[in-house]
């Protein structure tokens, strides 16, 4: 039973594609919250630019980090609902179930 | 202005009455349902995705960060956001990396997923240390800052305080377990997002709904500085170091761990993440926008006159726009808001106790539930004295570098082994102790030599080690010895184990 699935096609797809889209999303996170840290240790004029009245350019990139971070969780947990939560449903069922 | 702030008033006695009348009744209601050790330890796995989004939450928005970021932000404008965007960029970390896995493999601690495939008495020896340190330090912290904020707050002598909160989060954990601990914590982030949302509404009625205005208002006050990157960040190897202790203290955090345990399954436990990011993510805009608000209706000179790291910002700012009444309610919520915290804090220390050294360790795993209970209420008991004790003896300390040592310990320690244990299947009990024990000794030996207490606290005149805080060494430092001492150690059992942890890791298939 073990075997079977873990030797089917379908559970190393499953694994493959879970593992990649973690990665993926967790380089993105770094990505952006690393490259807000040295956005304000090398280039604080950029951000200090004015924008809109008092309003600078590091207020949206600071909230829009928050807001960024958080819609990366969003697209992992419509992903796994979507995808993930049935294809895990259907290598159950092919093998028999429980 | 004039302030009532420092002085028990009516409202704020009645608000903390309400507040700790309803808790235990709470927990006199969790008590008839805390029997067996998946009751006490993981609510019984009753909790939903949403209420464990708000636990998570009210977990991570402390009191400390509450006062303490809307202070930041009133004296320091910009800077306090930089700071507070910190403190979530772990939480996406967590969901794509651990939360899952955690749920599937687990039981009741992280230290059951690192031991899952390797020598459980070494494992939950070196796991159930690196845990216990971590949660000390940030008991420690949030003690002594319930202590002071209290006194500030209510005047309460600081002993007094320390002693409530103590007994209430003893009695909130010993009675009704993890159930209570989560309904104290879903009630306290509800309060504290309810009020929080509120004093935003009503500084933005100030200023006709309109941000701008607020933002005008502010840098014409002060000045144009307010609105940029100040001096938080001007060493980046410094700001690198604080934040990957951060990112991945907080996937290291066992309190925070430990929840996931309290849903029924992995699909629960990643949207309550998503709930939890969100719910904090809102929290800390908010923080913001109070920041804002306090430096423009209340005013940098009050706000420093009355503390000087600002933490009476927020609320020196109700009592200008809802005047005592809203000032009472927003310090019982800072109350709660301790309780809560400190009472998930001493359950995951006590779980770590009972659940890996007691049963693990010591029994090798052959306790039944009621030893183990009863274990896990003796740990309690103890945590929760330690707990006090150590909170009155730090008084008066500088004990703000333990929040970020927890974070380093968590990173370091708890997270580098937890991660390899999940993902490589070449992982051996050597490399994970000798990655355990790595992480810890280093992020708490640098600390020492660091500025943050070489210098501010033990008044050397140079630091020995220049970082503030020592995640970029002992997070990668923890990896590479754990790499290196399980490519020189094989471990043929683990290997083997590893496709079969596998299908419980990815489908749940046999997970408690």
């Amino acid at each position: 039973m073990r075997d079977k699935i873990l030797n089917s096609n379908e559970f190393k797809k499953l694994v493959k594609s879970k593992n990649a889209i973690s990665l993926f999303l967790t380089v993105a996170e770094l990505f952006v919250y690393f490259g807000f840290i040295l956005l304000i240790a090398y280039n604080k004029e950029f951000l200090s630019q004015k924008i809109y009245g008092p309003v600078t350019v590091g207020i949206p990139i600071g909230i829009g980090v928050i807001v960024i971070s958080w819609i990366f969780t969003g697209i992992y947990v419509s992903w796994s609902n979507k995808k993930y939560d049935q294809k895990v449903a259907e290598i159950k069922e092919k093998l028999g179930g429980e | 202005m004039q302030t009532v702030l420092g002085q028990p008033t009516l409202t704020g006695i009645f608000f903390f009455l309400l507040f700790v009348s309803i808790s235990l009744y709470i927990t006199y209601w969790a008590a008839k349902r805390t029997r067996t050790t998946a009751e006490f330890y993981a609510a019984g796995r009753s909790i939903t995705g949403l209420q464990n989004g708000l636990a998570l939450a009210g977990d991570y928005m402390s009191a400390a960060s509450f006062l303490g970021i809307a202070g930041l932000v009133s004296l320091k404008g910009y800077d306090g956001l930089i700071y507070a965007v910190g403190w979530l960029v772990g939480w996406p970390i967590v969901m794509f990396l651990i939360a899952e896995p955690l749920r599937n493999l687990g039981k009741y601690t992280f230290a059951d997923v690192v031991a899952y495939r390797l020598k459980q008495r070494p494992i939950r020896t070196a796991a159930a240390t690196g845990a216990l340190i971590t949660v000390l330090f940030y008991l420690i912290a949030q003690m002594v800052g319930a202590g002071s904020l209290i006194k500030l707050m209510f005047g309460l002598p600081y002993e007094v305080a320390i002693i409530i909160v103590g007994s209430l989060m003893i009695a909130y954990v010993l009675f009704g377990g993890m159930l209570a601990t989560t309904w104290v914590q879903i009630i306290k982030a509800c309060l504290l997002l309810g009020g929080a949302t509120l004093l935003v509404l009503l500084t933005l009625y100030k200023f006709g709904f309109n941000y701008v205005e607020l933002f005008s208002t502010v840098t014409t006050q002060y000045s144009e500085k307010f609105v940029q990157p100040g001096g938080l960040i001007t060493n980046p190897l410094d700001a690198i170091s604080l934040g990957i202790a951060l990112m991945f203290g907080t996937a290291g955090l066992p309190h925070i761990l430990m929840r996931f345990y309290t849903v029924p399954d992995a699909k629960e436990a990643r949207k309550s993440v998503f709930y939890a990011t969100g719910f904090i993510g809102y929290f800390y805009i908010l923080t913001f926008t109070i920041g804002f608000g306090a430096a423009a209706l209340v005013g940098q000179e009050i706000i420093k006159k009355i503390d000087k790291g600002g933490n009476m910002a927020a609320p020196l700012l109700a009592e200008a726009l809802g005047g005592e009444i809203f000032l009472g309610f927003l310090a019982a919520v800072a109350f709660a808001t301790i309780l809560a915290v400190v009472a998930g804090l001493t359950l995951a220390g006590a779980s770590a106790v009972s659940h890996d050294i007691y049963v693990g360790v010591i029994k090798r795993g052959r306790a039944d539930e009621k030893q183990e209970v009863r274990a896990a209420k003796i740990a309690t008991l103890c945590l929760g004295l330690l707990a006090i004790i150590l909170g009155i003896v730090f008084k008066g300390q500088n004990v703000a570098f333990m929040v970020g040592l927890a974070f380093a310990v968590a990173a370091s320690a708890n997270f580098p082994a937890l991660l390899m244990s999940i993902f490589w299947r070449k992982f051996t009990t050597k490399g994970a102790v000798w990655s355990i024990y790595t992480g810890l000794i280093l992020s708490v030996v640098l600390i020492i030599l660091s500025p943050t207490v070489w210098v501010d606290i033990l008044k050397n005149s140079q630091a020995i080690f220049p970082l503030k805080n020592p995640g970029i060494v002992s997070f990668f430092a923890s990896f590479a010895i754990g790499i290196l001492v399980s490519l020189l150690t094989q471990e043929k059992e683990a290997e083997a184990k590893f496709e079969s942890e596998k299908i419980r890791s990815y489908i749940g298939f046999g997970a408690e």
